[in-house]
């Protein structure tokens, strides 16, 4: 097993239970989606599988380590094995793409070939190999800031592959991108994670990418696993309450609520 | 019918005027500024006689040869200062910076309290550095290490470092933090998180603020020749008090072209980063 949550809450600094009691365990090679309306605690899950919060109570373990109980040394080397693809890439503007992808990996280069690569970019024919997976071979020396908002997804998505961990986290990693061209990057990320046998747990707001992309959907609500199934398991009307929005509800009149407020879901089955 | 909303940050706003304009009242009282002094009876004739002096300025070629060793002696000791206060202001700014710190990527940025406990020596010390004024240092040297440009180049290490070093961390706080927690978060090591999250974005500021603080070394090593240091300030002090006119317009006039020439080098670096 890669990873196990055994009883984890997280309450933010403002108050909010994000997470209530989470039980999960994801086993090596698993590639799951996690899916659920704004402000379920996706991110948040994701954030204490990337140790970048501690949670209140409960037990991480991730790669057969329980990160708190490691020095802060210790726990950077485990980081170093987790990587995370973020929704917003948190990339310099004037960084050039070279750069911002052989940065992810700084967890496992030296210092000195971390500054040697800062002057002269050390593994051009490396980054641009992972570049080529999705068709952004041609931006290798193109600085971040003249890229599109999924182009720059893209260039996130490389530095995880070529940071190459053994649990990649994915936070809405195609939502800046059209339908086709998010439904081909994810081909990509998971056909490279099979390759590799690297683990994928991505956070997903399209229903129909998560069912048809993934081999385990993980629907979350108000900081709790609603549901954790197979994508031919997940019925429609457990659907509709995932995403059931009540102050919506409160709100509308019936004819309102007869439309969908959501995204259209797709045949499931 | 309309209610009137009031800007709520309409009284805070008035309120911090008035408190400004009443904190600068009593300022300017205490430091006697009389401007009338500059217009009435003798002072304006001793003054316009003295700028009469200044044309036209000295350009024999004794002068000049003087004036050039000078200048070079100037940039020596502004430089030479300016990478002493570096090589202190550079690890102390790292030192002193939160924007690097390990423990704040798990607290939503915010370091543990021991973490922040231990800043502040560094915090402190750069203080010090900077509270004594260069001129008082050169001072201090000239005794120490006697007359000469040796006296301003350690002048202005010391007080430029704790500059430094202060505005370095505070442009590291203030740059975009979400690239160096991603870093850290990847499992790089700070200095490698910093280098790659940090000076991508802070470059530019970092090179226009450095070209500057050059500069104030230029005028600093100039105000600092005048109790000795050397430089163009020793000139300075000489030409003024035998009255030579003409020598003190050609060195203010070199003054004049270092400062622009500090600006273009800040513009060209700029440039260079943007």
């Amino acid at each position: 097993m890669i990873l196990q949550l055994s009883g984890v809450s997280l309450s933010h600094a403002s108050g909010i239970e994000a997470l209530k009691h989470i039980d999960l365990t994801i086993e090596a090679g698993e590639r799951v989606a996690i899916i659920g309306p704004s402000g379920a605690g996706k991110t948040t899950l994701l954030r204490v599988l990337a140790t970048r919060l501690q949670p209140g109570a409960g037990l991480v373990e991730l790669l057969d380590a329980k990160p708190w109980t490691l020095s802060a040394r210790a726990r950077q080397k485990l980081r170093a094995r987790i990587g995370m693809i973020h929704q917003a890439p948190p990339l310099p503007p004037r960084q050039r793409v070279v750069t911002a992808v052989s940065a992810g990996r700084l967890g496992q280069w030296s210092f000195l070939k971390g500054m040697l690569n800062l002057c002269y970019a050390l593994d051009a024919a490396g980054v641009r190999e992972e570049l080529a997976r999705l068709d952004i071979a041609d931006k290798l020396f193109v600085r971040c800031d003249e890229l599109s908002g999924g182009q720059l997804q893209r260039v996130g998505i490389a530095r995880v592959l070529y940071q190459a961990p053994e649990l990649i986290l994915a936070d809405e990693p195609v939502s800046a991108m059209d339908p086709t061209l998010a439904g081909h990057t994810l081909e990509v990320l998971n056909q490279e994670a099979r390759q590799r046998g690297t683990t994928v747990l991505a956070s997903l707001h399209a229903v129909d990418l998560a069912l048809t992309h993934f081999e385990r959907v993980i629907g979350m609500r108000d900081g709790r696993i609603a549901f954790d199934l197979k994508p031919s398991e997940v019925s429609s009307e457990q659907l509709t309450a995932l995403y059931a929005n009540e102050q919506l509800l409160h709100d509308s009149d019936p004819v309102a609520l007869a439309k969908p407020h959501i995204k259209p879901f797709p045949e499931c089955g | 019918m309309k209610a009137q909303i009031n800007d709520p940050a309409g009284f805070p706003r008035l309120a911090l005027s008035l408190l400004a304009v009443l904190l600068l009242w009593p300022g300017l009282n205490l430091s006697e500024l009389d401007l009338k002094v500059l217009v009435t009876g003798d002072s304006a004739r001793t003054i316009g006689k003295f700028i009469a002096g200044f044309w036209p300025p000295a350009y024999n070629s004794d002068f000049v040869a003087l004036l050039y060793k000078s200048t070079l002696e100037t940039l020596a000791i502004a430089t030479a200062g300016m990478a002493l206060a570096l090589l202190i202001a550079i690890p102390g700014a790292l030192l002193a910076t939160r924007a690097i710190s390990l423990s704040a990527l798990s607290r939503g940025g915010r370091p543990v309290w021991w973490a922040q406990l231990l800043r502040w020596p560094v915090r402190i010390a750069l203080i010090g550095l900077r509270s004594v004024p260069e001129i008082v240092w050169a001072l201090l040297f000239v005794r120490a290490v006697g007359l000469g440009p040796t006296a301003g180049v350690l002048a202005i290490a010391i007080t430029y470092s704790g500059m430094l070093g202060k505005v370095y961390a505070e442009i590291f706080e203030s740059v975009d933090i979400r690239p160096t927690h991603a870093l850290l978060e990847a499992g790089s090591s700070r200095l490698a998180a910093f280098a790659y999250g940090i000076l991508p974005n802070a470059a530019e500021e970092l090179v226009s603020y450095t070209v500057y603080r050059w500069e104030c070394a230029i005028r600093a090593s100039v105000v600092m020749g005048f109790v000795g240091a050397g430089g163009l300030g020793q000139q300075m002090d000489l030409s003024l008090r035998m009255f030579a006119g003409g020598e003190v317009a050609s060195l203010l006039l070199t003054f004049l072209l270092l400062v622009l020439l500090a600006d273009v080098l800040s513009r060209l670096l700029r440039g260079r980063l943007a």
